[in-house]
């Protein structure tokens, strides 16, 4: 017989705990995070350049991480809102993880921040995975991506906050069917509010804004199915340690670990 | 794809796990297989993982190591009428009874590490066993 470690430990525990630790020192700052998902060209910067734009006419103290692969042709654009802007190149990386924000939120965010937006990379597959530590994550689909993109990116649309549609104002001309978009959307995540925007119209225009500002009120938000996990372990698997070594002292985020629901990363 | 990024936290996590093991004897143990359940519902590709997974084991105590997945079924339940009913691939989680909102996810989004078999040793020993996630 060989040596066996029951290890039942989350692979992304360790991206968890940093996404939960900095929710709760952006929380202790005063400071919402808001992650924006969706495909490439699905109209994040546009979207989010209007956004700041009229954070910064409100007087609303408003940041903003942009993620790419290569370029900071999208920190160019968002920095013309007059906000504090910061390109993330991820070197190829497909989707941000916590400790890449970690990082600039230590080195660069300014006091007083209210409102922190992080422009994820355009992709719906692998960002989806990862809590980056936001309060609302918001999920946006163009009126050409197809009806069905909720079923096909099930995790992603599965844990939004917020699902929007943007470039509403070519919905007729590209024939959207936009009864069974929301039905799509009400499968994998019933009850999550949907909301159209054109960025070239103005339609829309401020609802991501009011709504990153009411969790930084302290509203409720949406909890997604996918995030409300019935599993109640209630921690039944702290046994002892065999060898008696100071794992709980070595390791003191394993035991902590175990405490955190780490797909539920509403609060 | 990020399997490997997943892979190399998993190759991380056993690393974590094996310089536990070491303590005191300073000979870290090298991993022969390492089993992970993954959900259905958790958006990891399990062929892409394997894949990854022997790359990112290159030069580690995993390095060829066996990597088994069990894929956890959808299942998910109405807190309204009380019936559940597996979530299929694209999910169902709005009711299929009631088509209500108020579900809860029984199981569908595991993505954790079991259980790692050591090469070398004489009998089974539960050494590390961590709070359970999810």
């Amino acid at each position: 017989m060989c040596k066996v470690t029951d290890l039942r430990q989350s692979v992304l525990a360790r991206n968890d705990r940093g996404a939960q630790e900095l929710r709760e020192e952006l929380a202790a700052r005063g400071t919402v995070m808001v992650n924006l998902l969706s495909s490439p060209g699905s109209g994040k910067t546009a979207l989010l350049e209007s956004e700041l734009g009229l954070a910064r006419l409100r007087g609303v103290p408003v940041a903003a991480l942009t993620a790419d692969l290569a370029t900071e042709n999208d920190a160019n654009r968002l920095a013309r809102s007059g906000a504090p802007v910061r390109q993330v190149l991820t070197d190829g990386l497909c989707h941000l993880e916590s400790a890449m924000v970690r990082s600039h939120v230590d080195s660069w965010l300014p006091e007083g921040t209210h409102l922190l937006f992080v422009e994820n990379v355009g992709n719906l597959v692998c960002p989806a995975s990862y809590d980056l530590g936001e309060s609302l994550r918001v999920v946006l689909a163009s009126v050409t991506e197809g009806e069905d993109k909720p079923l096909k990116y099930p995790t992603a649309f599965g844990l939004a906050h917020l699902v929007l549609v943007t470039k509403y104002d070519i919905a007729g001309a590209v024939g959207f069917d936009e009864p069974a978009f929301l039905a799509a959307v009400a499968q994998v995540n019933p009850g999550v509010e949907v909301v159209r925007t054109s960025s070239r119209d103005g339609d829309g225009a401020g609802v991501l804004l009011e709504r990153a500002l009411a969790v930084h009120a302290g509203a409720a938000v949406h909890r997604p199915v996918m995030a409300r996990t019935a599993v109640q372990h209630g921690h039944a698997h702290e046994h002892g340690h065999e060898h008696g070594h100071a794992h709980s002292h070595e390791h003191p985020h394993e035991g902590a670990a175990g405490h955190t629901r780490s797909v539920d990363h509403t609060h | 794809m990020h399997e490997m990024s997943i892979a190399v936290a998993v190759v991380e996590q056993v690393e974590e796990a094996a310089a536990r093991l070491a303590d005191g004897t300073g000979a870290a143990p090298s991993a022969r297989s390492v089993h992970l359940e993954v959900g259905e519902l958790a958006g990891v590709v399990a062929d892409a993982l394997a894949f990854s997974f022997d790359l990112a084991c290159t030069g580690t105590v995993l390095e060829g190591a066996a990597l088994t997945t069990e894929t956890v079924p959808g299942r998910a339940r109405c807190a309204r009428c009380a019936r559940d009913w597996p979530t299929g691939m694209p999910p169902r989680l709005s009711c299929p009874g009631c088509d209500g909102a108020a579900t809860e996810l029984l199981a569908g989004r595991e993505l954790r590490i079991t259980e790692v078999r050591w090469a070398e040793a004489e009998q089974r020993r539960p050494v590390a066993t961590l709070p359970e996630e999810q």
